[in-house]
């Protein structure tokens, strides 16, 4: 399906974007506020073009979104992917909650038949 | 409350959800590795688990199906990647055939559980959750929606029987 892969595209753009701890750094600075290129570039030990070339990935990803400000170039995270995958987190966050409930509840019937 | 805190890293793709209970680690280990125990919590009430085979040691199999309220039986296996009883476990989870067999079609998590003693001879549980990949954890909680679903009807029970289980 056409829709389905270009999905698949996007999400697997967006993962290799994450695999990377410098990207991974860069976009968790970027949300703290505009960064530019140069100020990131000063956090990591490599050149200022490699630390371009981290950005350009982001950006491809729709993790980061790039602007020109003078001379600089602004850096800032793209909140509406982050939030994508923070309510996925959440989804995941209920499961695991429901699953501690249950476990809680078995452990605790077990403790009272232990004491009876 | 049982649980106690829950951490979300989005760009990491990992969740730590921690929690605490009034019982030694003993048992609390005994949920994970009886597999009796396991079926009672590991699904909703709506998608109860059955433990087919369950083989605790580095590189053993769990495997298991769910059975839902249409008859349905989706199945899932546990790869476990390390093992020290009763303070660590960490697996590979994912979905498998109608046959049982790994769906390498389908993405899987890792999953590390961390049990420690409480000085007040309670027990602390950490769960860390981690994802491969974004599309992974979209595919796999479009698979899990039916269990999201019954998820706000056990919690209603849950919350009734907090008196029970409240620490």
């Amino acid at each position: 399906m056409v829709v389905g892969s270009l999905e698949q595209q996007r999400a697997d753009r967006i993962f290799h974007a994450l695999s990377d701890v410098t990207r991974r750094d860069i976009v968790r600075r970027a949300m703290e506020g505009p960064q530019s290129v140069s100020a990131l570039a000063r956090h990591y030990p490599m050149s200022f073009a490699a630390v371009q070339k981290h950005v350009a990935v982001l950006e491809r990803a729709e993790l980061v979104n790039k602007r020109r400000q003078g001379r600089e170039q602004l850096v800032q995270s793209n909140i509406d992917t982050i939030r994508h995958a923070f309510r996925l987190l959440d989804q995941l966050e209920a499961i695991w909650r429901s699953r501690i409930d249950r476990f809680g509840e078995v452990l605790a019937e077990q403790n009272e038949g232990a004491a009876k | 409350m049982t649980v106690k805190d829950v951490h979300k890293d989005s760009a990491a793709m990992t969740m730590t959800i921690t929690a605490e209970f009034e019982a030694p680690i003993g048992p609390v280990w005994q949920m994970w590795e009886n597999p009796r125990q396991l079926e009672r919590w590991w699904g909703p009430p709506t998608y109860p688990a059955t433990v087919v085979t369950h083989d605790l040691t580095p590189g053993g199999a769990v495997n298991y199906f769910m059975t839902g309220p249409e008859g349905e039986q989706p199945r899932g296996w546990w790869r476990v990647i390390e093992v020290d009883a009763p303070h660590h476990l960490e697996f590979e989870d994912g979905f498998a055939d109608e046959a049982g067999n790994p769906d390498s079609t389908m993405p899987t998590t890792i999953i590390r559980v961390t049990l420690g003693e409480q000085p007040d001879g309670g027990t602390l549980m950490t769960i860390e959750t981690t994802f491969p990949s974004l599309g992974a954890m979209e595919q796999m909680l479009a698979m899990g929606m039916e269990e999201g679903m019954s998820l706000a009807v056990g919690q209603i029970d849950g919350l009734l029987r907090t008196n029970v289980t409240a620490l």
